[in-house]
Order: C-alpha cells, then structure tokens, then sequence
C-alpha cells in the first residue's frame, strides 16, 4: 500500500508481470506429467483441470472424488505419492467457489511433486478428510479449520490448533482484516479507577 | 493469574475494557492445577466456562492415573510448548501437544506487506537458522518473478546456510545435551556458535536475526574480514565437532538415555510426515539438496548420514555427521567461489548498485519505485519451494494476484510436521524418556505457532 499512500499510481510506468530471463530454467518435470496422464487414464469420467507454471503442475480435483483421488496416487507402483508435504488453504473472495485446499503431494520415490487443489464453496464450505490416506494431514487440516473455517469431514479430532477455542472468526480469510490490540499496560480506565481511590 | 487477581482490585467489565482482546487465563490456569481460591474468582468473573479435566482419571483396569502438564514454561521443552501427559506411575500413557502460545499470526503479516518486507519476517520462524528461512523464501519469490541469480551470490548463500545449518545444529546439541545433565557440551557448542554469529555481523550486521538475502541474490558481497573469520574457522571445526563427540558418544549416562528411546519405523515416519535427520535416523535416505538440489548444491559432493534404528541416539549421530558434512561443503564452495555481481542483474527485481545512483536518472527511477511500489509477479500464478532446512522439509507457498503483496503465503515449518511425531514416539515410554524425545526432534516454537 505504499505505492497508493506515498506516490499514487504512477501512469509513466506500467505495471506489468515481470517475466525474468531466468524462467526458462525450469522445465515441468516428466513426473508430474505421467501423474496427470495416469490419473485420467485411472479416472475417465472426471474433468481435471490441469495448470502449469514453471515446474509445477496443479491438478483440479472435485471435491467428492479427493479421497481416491488421494489414494489412488499414493498407491500406484510408479508413481507413489506417499509423503503429504505440505497442506494448506487460500480464500478467493470474488470467485466461486470461494475456498480452496490445496495438497502439495511428494514421493520418496521418485522425488517428485504433484500439487492437487479442490475447490470449495462458501455455502458448504466442508471437505473431505485426507487423514486416512496420510496421518500427517491431521494438524494440517486442523490449520487450515482454524484459519479458513473449513470443515474437514470424518477428521478424528477437528479443533483449532493454534488460536484458543474460543476464538472468533478465521484469521487468514481475506476480508479478516488486521486488527490491533491494546496492550495491557495501557488500559486507562484501570489507572483511573487507581486514581480515584 | 496476574490478570484475574487484578479484576478482583478493580471490578472493570472486562467485555467492556478488552473490546478485541481474549482472555484465556481462567481455563488454562484451571488446567495447570493448583489454582488458589482467589485466583479462581477472579477467573470466574471473566465470564468463561472453565474447562473441566478430571485431575485423576480411571483406567480401564481400575488403576488411578494422573495428569500432568509439562510447560509451557519448561525449561526442556525448548520455548512455550506445551504438552499434556497422562501418567499411569511412571508410564506415559497418552501425550498430547498444545501449541499456539506464541501465535503471532506471521503468515498474515507477510500478505499484508510487499515481497521485499517480508524478509524479516522469514527470520523470526526458525530462529536459531534465519538464513535458510531468508533462503527459502527467496527461492519462492524469484521462482515466481523467473529471477535468474548470478553463481557468485548462490555460492555465498550456499556458505552462509550451511553456516546457519552449523549453527542450528549447535544450538540443538548444546541443549539436548543439557537437557540430558551433560553441562560442558553446551558451553563448548556455543562457543563455536559465537564464531559464527561474529562472522554473520560481519557479512550483514545482524548476529541472529540476519536477513542477509534479498530477492535477486545477497544484500552485499562478503567483506575480506568475513573470509578470514571463515578461514580460521573451518581450520578447527572439524576438530571441534570431534571434541563433542568424544565428550558424548561413548558417553555412558549419554548413550543409555538415548538408545532405543523414541523409536519410529520408516512406513510411521513417511506417514506422519516427518523429515530431516527424525527421517534420516530411521535409514531413508532423502535430503532435498540431494534429491532436488536448489542453490547450485548439485555442484557439491557430499554425503546423506543414515543411522539404522531411528531412535534418539541415531538422531544424534546424524546430526553429528551432518555437521561435518556441512564444513565439507563450505569448504568446497569457498574453494570454487565465483567472481562477479552477488545480485540480480534485473533492476525491475534488485536495486542498483549505490554508485549507479549518482550519475544514472535511470537507477534513481529503478531505486525509487523498487522501494514505494516493488514488483508484480504473474498474475494467479503460484509456487511452492522446499529446502533442507536443519529440522526438515522447510517449505515455502506463495499464491500471486498480481500485486505488489503475495495474495498468499503459507509456511510449512519442519518442526510443525515433526511435532506430530511426538505422541507415537512418546506413548508407552518413561516420564524420564520425554526430555530426551523432545530434545531429539529439534523443534523451534517460533516456527511452530507461526
């Protein structure tokens, strides 16, 4: 916001995507391309979006199907996706469906990534629990319910993780704006109560 | 408790004072037990239900247990963790971990602010290893921008986080240690420590919380000092770490209190998603420098310590090995150290070199909207970048809108995942057993409670 606040928009200098020299680099790797040919060879009744950038290649699950989805590539021989690294969620307010989860998958096979997102409306806003398929998906899935209020259905113990029960509100939703909070020490109407006797 | 005495002085509506702020004493102070009486009206007026544990639950074979808690403020639990333990005498029977006491919402603070803010930030997760958070975080960052960094400013981020690796490694030994009576290891471990704080104040002038990287390279070339420093300093290490060696591994009060404690088998560990040297303990072999090598490590030979049973002794030689490995590798990435720019020749990515400034129009404008406005990477694009850090798998997501902040950015700290590990590893073993778990996990709260 600095921009806005100090200079205002500056029409001399468009602000357009930087795309370095260095992007060539990257090549999308063989592995996640035969993850997407086999997952749609394994599933041909489903639609998956598939995007690429860099080395990344991001497939779109439905929400119903992410259990076997899951399992299915943590499972098969040549691919197996059988680390969970990492689980986590982002909040699209203008779009609908507003909420997705997005697992980024890992093999200690093959050393290779594969990200699989779902999408989730805000009107029934649930998802299906990963935690059969990886346990490590427990206190992920607890984040991503503590700081988007998605509810994973069929976790063993869905509780907040790192704000106290009796929070209100998701922080990491994008219309939970930045608050403040008074520090203690400052509170005046406890000095003047002292004041007064 | 402090707060709940004070009500009782002054009566304020405490809805009425603390608009926003939460109040969780009452409930967490009746958890830890012993509560006084005055203390408990003073919670009971801050209108929360205190949540009800029974104190001595039955078992199922008729016997009496107990619950205790262990921190948050405890010395061997390594920050503010928190766990509760149900006892049956000496026997963990269940063990379950309570985080979040140092929550300060980081993840939101980095979406509030541009790319090249957030850097500071990335040094408070893992505070005993700042670098490689600066590291991974910038990885990501030029990963989305396809920023493509000079070989001299990726060989001194290669020096400088096997350093901070070094340094990480230290911390955990000195502490373990500590925590298991051998007092002398620490002293040793943060001497070595003090060299190589001295010789980040010398390359960013900043000893913990360095911030030495920025988007597009390292903030400024390494001064002569910091090669002498690193010189003399590489010269010892290898002895040193001998030294600590000699002092534990034979050790006999070491050597019972860490053998065949804590053991998790490689299908448990790949489960539950632990990473580093827990993983590597248990004999799989896997180190992202390795398996995909970032930085130019795939320049560098070295070897991935495996230990054979996954238990905390292994953990501990592990770790030992690693360290020397990473000498290793500062010394070939010294040996091989390129000349040239140590950042980004793209001005739209990395500021101009300060004399530039005095004579080019064109750096001034660069300069001036790099710093009031930043950059803007693809728009709805997403990256997510791993590396080595010294407890795991550090991860790093970001989710791009197109503006100058990332839409989204998610930390996967390696010490949150391994965490989750502790109940299997502890569950069934002595109360003794639980400093000594806890030690051989390596966890840094800071990246924990985000």
């Amino acid at each position: 916001m600095v921009s806005d606040s100090i200079t205002g928009p500056n029409p001399t200098m468009a602000t357009v995507p930087i795309e370095s020299s260095g992007a060539s680099h990257y090549a999308v790797a063989p592995i996640a391309e035969r993850s997407v040919e086999k997952l749609q060879a394994q599933f041909p009744d489903t639609f998956f979006e598939v995007r690429r950038f860099r080395d990344e290649v991001t497939v779109y699950v439905p929400r119903e199907q992410i259990v076997t989805v899951a399992t299915f590539l943590r499972d098969d021989e040549e691919l197996r996706y059988n680390y969970l690294s990492d689980l986590t969620g982002n909040d699209w307010p203008d779009r609908d469906p507003r909420f997705e989860v997005i697992y980024h998958l890992y093999s200690i096979k093959t050393f290779g990534r594969l990200r699989l997102k779902v999408r989730v409306s805000e009107d029934d806003c649930t998802c299906p629990t990963v935690t059969g398929v990886w346990t490590t998906a427990n206190w992920h899935e607890r984040e991503v319910f503590d700081m988007f209020g998605i509810i994973f259905e069929g976790h063993p113990d869905l509780r907040r993780i790192l704000l106290p029960d009796e929070w209100v509100g998701h922080p990491l939703r994008q219309d939970y704006e930045i608050g403040w909070e008074e520090p203690e020490f400052t509170v005046r109407k406890v000095h003047r109560n002292y004041a007064k006797g | 408790m402090a707060r709940a005495t004070r009500t009782d002085k002054t009566q304020p509506d405490p809805t009425k004072v603390f608009d926003n702020v939460r109040s969780d004493t009452a409930p967490y102070a009746a958890m830890l037990g012993g509560v006084s009486e005055q203390a408990q009206a003073g919670a009971a007026g801050w209108q929360f239900e205190m949540q009800k544990i029974d104190p001595h639950p039955e078992a199922p074979d008729g016997s009496e247990r107990m619950i205790i808690n262990m921190g948050p403020q405890h010395p061997s639990t390594h920050g503010v963790l928190r766990l509760v333990l149900e006892l049956d005498g000496e026997t963990v029977v269940k063990v379950e971990p309570v985080i979040g006491y140092l929550h300060t919402g980081m993840e939101k603070t980095m979406q509030s602010k541009m790319y090249q803010q957030s850097i500071v930030v990335t040094d408070r997760f893992d505070y005993t290893n700042s670098i490689g958070n600066n590291l991974v975080y910038c990885l990501a960052v030029e990963k989305l921008l396809g920023a493509e960094i000079p070989p001299r400013a990726q060989a001194l981020r290669v020096i400088v986080a096997e350093l901070s690796r070094l340094s990480a490694h230290l911390v955990w030994l000195g502490t373990h240690a500590l925590d298991l009576g051998a007092m002398t290891v620490y002293f040793y471990c943060f001497r070595e420590r003090e060299m190589i704080l001295d010789m980040f104040d010398m390359i960013c002038g900043a000893r913990l919380t360095a911030s030495y990287m920025r988007i597009g390279g390292v903030v400024a070339d390494a001064p002569p000092e910091f090669f002498k420093a690193l010189d003399d300093f590489l010269k010892i290490m290898d002895d040193r770490i001998n030294e600590y060696d000699y002092l534990l591994t034979q050790n006999e009060i070491f050597t019972r209190r860490t053998k065949g404690i804590g053991e998790l088998t490689q299908e448990q560990i790949i489960d539950l998603g632990a990473s580093g040297p827990i993983m590597r303990a248990a004999g799989i072999e896997w180190d992202i420098r390795k398996a995909n090598p970032y930085s130019g490590y795939e320049n560098y030979e070295f070897e991935i310590p495996i230990g054979a049973n996954g238990d905390v002794y292994d953990r501990y030689l592990v770790r030992m090995e690693e360290m020397h490995q990473s000498v290793s590798i500062i010394k070939q990435a010294l040996g091989g150290l390129p000349e040239g720019p140590v950042k980004c020749a793209d001005r739209k990515i990395s500021l101009p070199p300060r004399e530039e400034l005095a004579n080019s129009m064109e750096a001034v404008i660069h300069h001036f909207k790099l710093i009031t406005e930043g950059f803007h990477p693809p728009k709805n694009q997403e990256v997510y970048v791993a590396v080595e850090s010294p407890k795991g798998e550090l991860g790093c997501y970001i989710a791009s809108d197109g503006g100058n902040k990332p839409y989204r950015c998610h930390w996967r700290g390696p010490s949150f995942v391994n965490l989750q590990a502790l109940p299997p590893m502890l569950e069934g073993r002595l109360l003794a057993d639980v400093v000594a778990i806890i030690g051989s996990i390596d966890i840094v709260v800071g990246e924990i409670d985000k």
